[in-house]
């Protein structure tokens, strides 16, 4: 029977970071919490904040579940993911200015120049080209999951665009108005200077030649996706413009944004869509989304993208096994955050263990995300095992294992009081001129009992993050 | 050899269009094989955008047009100093490493047709097994104008057994791709005398890496490597990467593309 780490309770009792919320909880009655809960329902659906779940069907303006328990670190616990963190997204930035300059990486022969060369996401068009500020991800979404007091795992890497920032913005916000006393009673550090440090990194790199202020952009693909909120949402608290492609064009040597003023010229664009989208002269012509002739004023140095076209090499989850190789390689530093033991389905050996042991394994696709296509061993039938040793068999090269981890638990509210229930954690760095990390994150919780599955697709729910000030 | 280029690409439009954004990839590659004695690309009513050098050493140049205009020509015209180095291409600055040229793309994608006829390809070593290709394309794709069109895959054309310099080069990259050398679409020019085989001015071939000698061009339209007779202009992984204009047009219902090259050899 694996025993998992409880964020709150151990043997010894209560874990100090949790010692004011111990009160909180046993003090308040079954009624108010229903009540708190379905007030905090009601904000969430004032404010507008759902998530249509991307190819599940069913209502489109779900709200993700809100689980009002905090999740709590202390301020010597943060200081060493920050440290991690912050160290992983300069060792990320660092290899792809590398793969898309010398690739000394690939030449001194510490990771395979088919993986970085021949993958979906190196961007040939970008190759030889310098970004404003040598800045490739600019907002660098780290997945972490703990399994005790120290033990912390980088699950995956997130360098194109992250989402979910707008929850880690709006649970604070909702949690303070919901029980003020909480924030009076413990010294939680603030997260709402989030919005303007992402101003100020997509201002630090804005590029040469740009005179004054520069003018940033959202670019999204409009409000069918299902992160539209968060990106009118992030316009709106940096007070930046919001546009679609059509909102933007290219003429001479810049690009512009139509305004009732007239044209007025771009200087960073901070866009949601995918690098397939971005420009129909240089990527997928039928794109309707993207903005045509962007990518030639891109490369002739005359507005930033962010995060760069090609930033997607970075967090392929097959080239994720070579982080902690790529921190010891540009940083000469030995790697605070672990990666979690990792088989590659493309190598004959970690194919065969991973095909003989798939009933304890967590097998990824390499390119999927959202928790579709994935196989928790332990969790699965067998014809369900079978089903995707059979996927796996017929195109190794597309899959990764890992082992299934611990997660760690956090006490949440559930149907029959107080449970724990399996997290996980995305902080959202942020690189530009200088790197940035909030003291904070999205804490995503697996709701169902047991679920070790904390998207929001698989029946995930979200908390508040706390990190005590000293 | 001193070549001259008069090549117009004119597009008419049966309602005036806006917001024109074009791509270019019409100037000489800048290596040991030519030398620019002049070159000018001028774009009607045009407005010059941004330019690089990319990946590949290509110089890369953005044009715009605001319009309204229903007609639009693009005019290159200059004259280049030639070399013939057997085909190999030298002094060519670029960036984009070897093995990311192994990659398969739509007009590319191997189907069995193509899987076995480069597995019938033989050679020594990797250079002859690139002529053995280049020579089993030739066989299997006749030249004949008019057959293909634009988007035309290299498995669509080989399963024809026609098709244009275009087919053939995107076969051949198929080909060597599959045999694991690295392989790409080149777009150019080609003079041709009055004996020579028929060809098209506006040319493309393609080039294969040989280990210890570098970029090799190929060009089996004409059954042989490029030599003093051809223009580098650019490459890409496929027609579309390499294409020297590449086009956008707001508004678009109907575009007719006519495109007049010259290339002629002077008296030096």
């Amino acid at each position: 029977m694996t025993t998992f780490f409880n964020e709150m309770m151990t043997g010894g009792g209560v874990r100090p970071p949790y010692a004011q919320l111990q009160d909180w909880v046993n003090q308040m009655p079954a009624d108010l919490r229903n009540l708190k809960q379905a007030e905090a329902e009601a904000l969430f659906r004032r404010i507008g904040i759902t998530f249509a779940v991307y190819g599940e069907g069913g209502d489109p303006d779900r709200l993700i579940p809100f689980d009002m328990f905090p999740r709590v670190f202390s301020a010597q616990e943060w200081f060493r993911l920050e440290r991690g963190i912050k160290q992983r997204a300069r060792a990320l930035n660092a290899f792809l200015a590398d793969v898309y300059d010398r690739g000394e990486i690939v030449r001194a022969g510490r990771i395979p120049a088919r993986l970085v060369y021949l993958n979906e996401a190196y961007e040939k068009a970008v190759a030889g080209i310098r970004p404003p500020k040598g800045v490739y991800s600019h907002i660098v979404g780290v997945d972490l999951v703990r399994t005790g007091p120290d033990e912390f795992y980088v699950l995956e890497d997130n360098c194109r665009t992250p989402s979910g920032v707008s929850y880690m913005l709006e649970n604070r916000e909702i949690m303070m108005r919901m029980f003020p006393d909480l924030f009076r009673q413990n010294r939680i550090q603030p997260v709402e200077a989030y919005p303007e440090l992402l101003r100020r990194t997509l201002a630090s790199v804005a590029p040469d030649g740009c005179a004054g202020d520069p003018v940033i952009a959202i670019l999204t693909p409009g409000h069918y996706n299902s992160a539209y909120y968060e990106h009118s949402f992030l316009a709106d608290m940096m007070g930046v413009e919001l546009v679609e492609g059509q909102d933007l064009f290219v003429e001479g040597k810049h690009v512009w944004m139509r305004t009732t003023q007239g044209p007025k010229r771009v200087d960073v664009i901070y866009r949601r869509i995918d690098d397939a989208f971005l420009d129909p002269l240089c990527f997928r012509p039928d794109s309707m989304l993207g903005v045509p002739g962007l990518m030639d004023v891109y490369r002739s140095g005359r507005v930033a993208i962010c995060s760069a076209p090609g930033a997607g090499v970075a967090d392929d989850k097959a080239v994720y096994t070579y982080v902690p190789e790529m921190v010891r390689f540009y940083l000469g530093e030995d790697p605070i955050l672990q990666n979690v033991p990792t088989w590659q389905c493309a190598k004959a050996d970690d194919l065969g263990h991973v095909l003989d042991n798939l009933a304890d394994l967590v097998v990824k696709e390499v390119h999927g995300s959202g928790g579709y296509g994935m196989l928790v061993g332990p969790k699965s039938t067998r014809e369900q095992i079978e089903t995707f040793r059979a996927k796996i068999m017929a195109d190794p090269d597309n899959y990764i294992a890992q082992p299934t981890l611990a997660l760690s638990t956090v006490p949440s509210f559930v149907e029959e009081g107080v449970a724990p229930r399996h997290v996980d954690l995305r902080p959202y760095c942020l690189v530009g001129e200088r790197i940035e990390l909030v003291p904070g994150g999205l804490t995503r919780v697996a709701l169902r009992e047991g679920s070790l599955v904390v998207n929001s697709s698989q029946g995930g729910g979200v908390k508040d993050t706390w990190v005590l000030a000293e | 050899m001193r070549l001259t280029v008069d090549h117009v690409t004119s597009y008419h439009y049966d309602h005036p269009v806006r917001l024109v954004v074009q791509s270019h990839r019409l100037t000489p590659t800048t290596c040991q094989n030519q030398s620019v004695l002049d070159w000018s690309v001028q774009v009607s009513d045009g407005i010059e955008g941004g330019g690089f050098r990319d990946g590949a050493g290509d110089w890369v140049q953005a044009w715009t047009v605001r319009g309204p205009v229903s007609r639009i020509d693009v005019t290159v015209r200059g004259t280049v100093e030639t070399h013939d180095a057997s085909g190999i291409l030298r002094g060519n600055r670029e960036i984009i490493p070897v093995t990311a040229w192994l990659d398969e793309t739509a007009p590319t994608r191997p189907d069995a047709a193509l899987r076995d006829l480069a597995a019938a390809g033989t050679g020594a070593d990797a250079l002859a097994l690139a002529h053995d290709l280049s020579a089993r394309v030739a066989g299997a794709i006749a030249y004949r104008p008019g057959v293909t069109h634009a988007h035309t895959t290299a498995a669509e054309a080989l399963a024809l057994g026609e098709g244009v310099c275009q087919d053939q080069a995107h076969a051949l990259i198929a080909l060597a791709r599959l045999r694991d050398l690295p392989a790409r679409y080149v777009s150019g020019y080609l003079f041709a005398d009055a004996e020579g085989a028929p060809h098209e001015a506006a040319h493309a071939w393609a080039e294969i890496w040989i280990d210890e000698l570098g970029w090799i061009g190929f060009d089996p339209a004409n059954r042989c490597c490029p030599d003093e007779r051809y223009i580098r202009l650019g490459c890409g992984a496929d027609a579309r990467a390499a294409a020297p204009i590449r086009g956008i047009a707001r508004g678009v219902t109907h575009e007719v593309m006519e495109i007049a090259v010259a290339v002629a050899a002077t008296q030096q």
